[in-house]
């Protein structure tokens, strides 16, 4: 059995399963999932950025993601979450502080080093990132197809997940002509289908009705279960409401942690 | 499989490509590459054909040397012209000697004197032309001075300074056209690096996702680099071919030429554009050049441009 077919029979089971630390408030280290001497998939160390000369957006964050972990990011527009997320996603470097990623110095990663490391990470966008150009199968298949794997080995793997997430009839559509739930499930899919490490997942129902959200948020809860760190950043307190895990709450740059 | 899925199957196997053809490039840089290939090529089997025709004129040289007795006061001229002819005839690696009569010696001087005129007054010099069967420091030196010894007013001309002038100018058109060439390929890669800026530039957004995809820049570098060398090779290939066609049209409009005058006068006219075999394979691997320093050019503007992108 694939481990999707797993996750999709242990779906309804959204028994909350965290191992967050206890609560800290700001200023304080936060270290979500295990304790301190397990392996950090992330760890910030009193990070911040400022774009140019301009003020600081993110001001002495710090916090620990381990692995087998679920938490929200939260915050008001403007708070700094997409800039987290940037920094996360190796996009952007810190002006100040410590940022490693499975316990390599990212501000020392080198241009492969760092397509390594994404390889481990899966990144959902609040805008899809799809390539208009490449069918639901295609863009789903293209880590397989970045990592020079060759098509007929993964094929049954990309059909299954994209029939999972109930786009098993379009596989052959191009995004534009698809709906955005549509897109924000491909968009999952695509991060997913590498198994990463860990997922990271910007706005993920920000497009999909209730329904819909309440089975990816059951998605996400699944991965987390069979051993993939997930960090959801959504402004979606009903969302929330539903999985009690740890929310990292970003206010005006500086990280607050709420359970 | 569901029933529409049986209908309408995945496009499996044959994927779309990464980057959409379409937007990399449009027919503009392969002209672009094209005109600059065919100034290459051009430039390429325009120095061999000087090359070719330097070479011929050295070769004949080589084995050429002439006496020139000059009138002198109180000498017989004629009596001079058999002795030096005489001494010539008589020097190791002459292999024949043959003086020119009187009357070819004054024709030499009609492109500059005109005809009509009485040349006997005018102290004309005759010559001797000698073919050389070695052509040794060591005999010229030895004719030389048998010449000094028998005929003082003769002077022996073994064409060394021409030939030295004549391989001047041949180092001078090579250098000349390696300049031209690099030029050429120096506009060849400016060109191609804004192409590649404006395909990255457009292909942003896909470069984006593939970073987030795990894909290195030499990954995308390679989509990129592979795309420029198919436009690259495409534009030089047509580009050498119609200069390649151009020199083989050239040498057969000069036989049609010569054939019309019935003489050389066409190719002392127009000059001989005709390309050995070598020139033809020079012309290939200048296209293979441009095509390569195509896909080098953008794979390292790529480069430099995604150090910029994420």
């Amino acid at each position: 059995m694939s481990k999707f077919k797993e996750v999709a029979l242990r779906g309804s089971q959204l028994a909350a399963s965290n191992n967050a630390a206890g609560a800290a408030k700001f200023g304080k280290r936060v270290h979500l999932g295990a304790n301190d001497s397990e392996v950090r998939l992330i760890r910030f160390e009193n990070v911040g950025l400022r774009y140019g000369q301009g003020p600081e957006v993110l001001k002495d964050i710090s916090f620990s993601v381990m692995p087998n972990s679920f938490q929200f990011l939260t915050g008001p527009s403007g708070a700094g979450k997409t800039s987290l997320l940037r920094l996360l996603f190796l996009s952007l470097r810190p002006t100040r502080g410590l940022i490693t990623l499975f316990d390599r110095d990212a501000t020392r990663l080198a241009s492969n080093e760092i397509a390594a490391v994404r390889r481990r990470i899966g990144i959902v966008f609040q805008d899809f990132r799809l390539l208009d150009h490449l069918t639901a199968y295609e863009n789903v298949a293209l880590p397989f197809r970045v990592a020079g794997r060759e098509e007929a080995s993964y094929r049954a793997e990309v059909v299954e997940l994209l029939r999972w997430v109930g786009l098993g009839e379009r596989l052959n559509a191009l995004p534009p002509i698809l709906s955005g739930g549509e897109k924000q499930r491909i968009a999952i899919a695509r991060a997913l289908i590498v198994r990463p490490e860990l997922l990271l997942a910007d706005e993920p129902t920000g497009n999909v009705d209730a329904p819909l959200a309440k089975r990816l948020l059951r998605l996400f809860v699944e991965l987390k279960k069979s051993g993939t760190a997930v960090l959801i950043a959504t402004h979606d307190v009903p969302l929330m409401d539903q999985y009690d895990a740890p929310r990292l709450v970003l206010n005006d740059g500086r990280l607050y942690y709420d359970r | 499989m569901s029933e529409s899925e049986a209908r309408n199957p995945a496009r499996f196997g044959k994927q779309a490509p990464i980057l959409p053809r379409e937007s990399m490039t449009g027919r503009s840089l392969l002209a672009v590459i094209a005109i600059m290939s065919f100034l290459a090529a051009l430039t390429v089997g325009s120095v061999r054909v000087a090359k070719i025709s330097t070479e011929e004129w050295r070769g004949d040289l080589s084995n050429e040397m002439t006496i020139q007795v000059k009138p002198a006061d109180g000498r017989d001229l004629e009596a001079d012209l058999q002795k030096a002819l005489t001494a010539a005839q008589k020097s190791p690696g002459v292999s024949d000697a043959r003086a020119y009569p009187k009357e070819e010696s004054e024709k030499l001087l009609e492109p500059w004197l005109g005809t009509g005129l009485d040349l006997k007054s005018l102290p004309v010099p005759r010559l001797i032309r000698l073919q050389m069967s070695d052509r040794s420091e060591k005999n010229i030196a030895a004719l030389r001075y048998a010449l000094s010894q028998s005929v003082p007013n003769a002077v022996l001309n073994d064409h060394h300074a021409f030939s030295g002038r004549l391989t001047a100018i041949s180092r001078a058109i090579s250098i000349f056209g390696l300049a031209i060439l690099a030029l050429v390929l120096l506009a060849t890669v400016l060109s191609v690096s804004f192409a590649t800026r404006g395909a990255v530039a457009g292909n942003r957004a896909t470069v984006e996702v593939l970073h987030f995809v795990g894909a290195g820049d030499s990954y995308i570098a390679n989509i990129f680099q592979r795309h420029f060398l198919g436009v690259g090779l495409k534009g030089a290939l047509i580009g050498g071919a119609i200069a390649a066609l151009l020199f083989a049209l050239s040498r057969f409009a000069s036989r049609i030429f010569n054939f019309i005058a019935g003489d050389g006068d066409a190719a002392f006219l127009f000059g001989s554009l005709s390309l050995d075999m070598r020139g033809y394979l020079e012309i290939t691997a200048t296209v293979l050049f441009v095509a390569i320093v195509t896909a080098i050019g953008s794979r390292l503007t790529v480069y430099s441009t995604l150090r910029n992108i994420d």
